[in-house]
């Protein structure tokens, strides 16, 4: 399964879905909703956390955390 | 107040809630306290009308009603209750439209509580730069409420907005009935059967965050836990359901009220000036080098800058002291007023323009969005260690004073990294541990020399000791991680905001505030200390007191002057009730290479550490000798010869004992209470000072029995 730590930067992907309960809700509030498109746009040092284009804004995530949500890509 | 019309302002963090508020009300803003939490609560004044005031209350950032981290806490618990007494009588809820979806989604969420509510549409402009054109009459018709265009950071729309208020509030439009996503009703009418009528929603809140909110007692909560039981219903599965299904209707709303252009010209998205500044500011290598030059920076300002208003207020204080004295006839009460009570309030105001400094830095870091930055590029680093990116804005406000960067640990959502950045803290060299280190490296770290040549060696030192308090707050924090067990997991889910000039006004009130609680909450404490201090320091048992005078005369028939009001001063020290208790201690301290002298510097710093250098020069006698304090007892100091080798006392392995147990030890009853208040547990400060001094006293330990 694809999940958004396997994008590379400037990599698209469609989000579809969520493997961990408690994160998804935070997630689904930031705007990380199934069919949205990411865009990875960050590493920082040492590849971890990320940065990702979301619903027009900026979000930062650590990789474990990017890797609970499911993708497809575009 | 109880007839003032009350206005919450709403809003995802960066949405522009803080610059409305400054706009609407200007300077007639004022900070107090929540009853029951140690936040600060900034509420204003807003003329609606001519002639009809409203108080507007600024409630934290947050992305949905249900919260996430303390501070988010509060926000539930003053719109939950309509019994609070900051329960509004409506709220307006500012939407950044060039985010408006997520934006919108804590819009749906407080109408749905049943408070009357205007949406307030900030940054159209953005919004239209990225090719969002929002039309919002017809967004007004669709959520059915009243919506008013603004630009919070020029002042524009404020008229707008004034109507839209005076619409709302005349008309209390009519509370959402129907749940966003249904729940069986016996649910709902057994949760209002038991704690009374409330909007469905409100009801399904009080059920679903029950243990945040304050308005329930440990019985209520059990029969909460009950209901949900018999009903089968799962809190964490509706909420993210909730969540889906509001996104849902929002994006219908928005697809009718909102043009996109990008999609009709089927243009690129727009460069922006942040992608590119991030392109520098969190690039791997460049990233680092910036943060660690603007930290370079800030300690310049904090030590170099800062000393010149520190010696002003220190001069000042003394000026007062003697004036005092000199009209003042010579009396217990005098020496109460002048030696403890100024004193102290001069111990804590001496300190102010450090944390401004500091705070004027943080604050403007912070308001650029750069903060956020820094955190991203120090997660991983710091979650080694078993903090977070957040705890870096704590660890550095340490620099300045454990208080208000304690309390800043609140937006950490784990609570495992939030209580580990509030226990290791303290490690880090406050502002209080500054004088005590530049007295000791004085006498123990030669002058002259320097290090390869260039860097002054009594520099080396002080930074050595600054280096020396993070890295062993970050051991210990490693070393917590292992035995604290974890409740909840650590997550670092961050919006980037984007750049942004400062607000200075925003950057004033800061300053302002952390100047606040270090001086009311660590002042109080450290003036008490003082006077509690001079009284055990000037009274003994008995009438041993009494009769110093007399037998230092008697022993001392050569003496005269000044070096006799310091002999007697130091025997009446001897004999005083520290001394007796100095000399309890002896034997304890013995090992870390101190007398009982030291003793009873140590046993006042545990109260707060900054009078060390204060009992010092009481100890060696130095009474009225204000001027060029510094300098004076480090001579007396020097002069003072162990009995026991017949050597110097303040040798290399004394000096560097003393400067590690100041280092590491908790000295801080200001602090203490803080994590109490923080951690809502005495458990806690235990802990925070057990671990602590028993590190001092083992590397202390170590030190002396090393360098002797």
């Amino acid at each position: 399964m694809l999940t958004l730590a396997d994008l590379r930067i400037g990599e698209h992907g469609e989000i579809t879905g969520f493997t961990d309960e408690i994160l998804s809700l935070k997630l689904l509030e930031m705007g990380c909703l199934p069919g949205t498109e990411v865009i990875l746009t960050h590493h920082a040092p040492f590849g971890d956390p990320i940065a990702l284009k979301v619903s027009g804004y900026t979000l930062t995530m650590r990789r474990e955390e990017a890797a609970t949500i499911q993708i497809k890509r575009k | 107040m109880a007839n003032v019309t009350r206005i919450a302002l709403i809003g995802n963090p960066n949405a522009g809630k803080s610059s409305l508020f400054n706009t609407l009300t200007g300077l007639n803003q004022k900070t107090g306290n929540f009853p029951g939490v140690t936040m600060d609560k900034l509420t204003g004044i807003w003329e609606l009308e001519p002639g009809r005031n409203i108080e507007i209350l600024d409630l934290p950032g947050i992305y949905s009603i249900y919260p996430k981290s303390i501070d988010e806490e509060l926000v539930i618990n003053i719109l939950g209750n309509p019994k609070h007494p900051d329960y509004p009588d409506m709220a307006i809820v500012v939407a950044d439209a060039s985010n408006l979806k997520r934006n919108l989604l804590l819009f749906s969420q407080v109408r749905d509580l049943g408070i009357p509510t205007v949406l307030a549409l900030n940054m159209i402009d953005v919004a239209e730069n990225q090719g969002f054109v929002i039309n919002s009459l017809k967004l007004a018709r669709e959520l059915n409420v009243e919506v008013a265009e603004i630009n919070a950071k020029k002042g524009i729309g404020v008229g707008g907005l004034k109507l839209a208020v005076i619409k709302t509030l005349k008309h209390r439009y009519a509370s959402n009935d129907a749940l966003p996503l249904p729940v069986s009703e016996e649910l709902i009418e057994d949760v209002q059967k038991q704690f009374g009528e409330a909007d469905p929603y409100r009801s399904l809140l009080w059920l679903m965050e029950h243990d945040r909110m304050k308005m329930f007692n440990q019985e209520q909560r059990e029969s909460f836990d009950h209901l949900m039981e018999k009903h089968q219903f799962e809190p964490k599965k509706y909420k993210s359901a909730e969540t889906v299904r509001r996104y849902e209707q929002i994006s219908e709303v928005v697809e009718r009220c909102v043009i996109n252009l990008n999609r009709q010209w089927d243009a690129e998205p727009v460069k922006t000036w942040t992608d590119r500044l991030d392109k520098v500011f969190i690039h791997s290598f460049w990233g680092y080098v910036i943060f660690l030059a603007i930290l370079f920076v800030m300690f310049q300002a904090v030590f170099t800058w800062a000393t010149y208003p520190m010696d002003l207020i220190d001069g000042g204080v003394a000026q007062l002291n003697d004036w005092l004295k000199g009209i003042l006839p010579d009396s217990p009460l005098t020496g109460m007023l002048t030696d403890g009570l100024i004193a102290g309030v001069g111990g804590v105001l001496i300190f102010v323009p450090q944390i401004a400094f500091l705070f004027f830095f943080i604050s403007m870091l912070e308001e650029t969005g750069y903060m956020s930055r820094v955190m991203f590029i120090m997660d991983k680093m710091m979650r080694r260690f078993g903090l977070n990116g957040k705890s870096v804005v704590p660890l550095i406000s340490g620099i300045a004073c454990a208080v208000p960067a304690i309390m800043s640990t609140r937006s950490i959502g784990s609570w495992k990294d939030r209580l580990i950045t509030i226990l290791v803290t303290p490690l880090m060299s406050c502002s209080a541990r500054l004088p005590i280190y530049t007295v000791l490296i004085a006498l123990v770290v030669p002058e002259k020399n320097t290090l390869f040549g260039v860097f002054n060696l009594q520099g080396v030192a002080l930074f050595g000791l600054y280096l020396l308090g993070f890295f062993m707050a970050l051991l210990s924090a490693w070393v917590l991680k292992k035995i604290l067990r974890a409740k909840e997991r650590s997550y670092f889910i961050m919006e980037l905001p984007t750049y942004k000039g400062p607000r200075f006004k925003h950057v004033a009130i800061s300053i302002y505030n952390s100047v606040r609680a270090f001086v009311f909450e660590a002042g109080k404490i450290i003036v008490a200390i003082s006077i509690v201090l001079w009284v055990f320091a000037s009274y003994g048992p008995g009438d041993s007191m009494a009769k110093i005078e007399e037998q230092v005369r008697l022993k001392n028939p050569t003496l005269s002057g000044v070096d006799l009001s310091n002999k007697i001063a130091s025997e009446k020290l001897e004999n005083s009730y520290a001394g007796h208790f100095g000399k309890l201690i002896e034997p304890a301290i013995k090992p870390l290479g101190y007398d009982w002298k030291i003793g009873i510097a140590l046993i006042t710093s545990f109260a707060a550490r900054e009078v060390f250098v204060g009992t010092m020069s009481t100890i060696y006698s130095l009474g009225g000798e204000v001027d060029n304090e510094n300098a004076t007892i480090k001579n007396r100091m020097r002069a003072e010869i162990n009995p026991d080798t017949g050597k110097p006392m303040y040798d290399a392995a004394l000096g560097f004992s003393l400067l590690i147990f100041y280092a590491f030890a908790m000295q801080c009853m200001s602090t203490l209470a803080t994590t109490y208040r923080e951690t809502k547990s005495w458990k806690y400060p235990l802990i925070q000072f057990g671990y602590m001094t028993t590190l001092a006293y083992l590397a202390a330990f170590l030190v002396y029995q090393i360098l002797s």
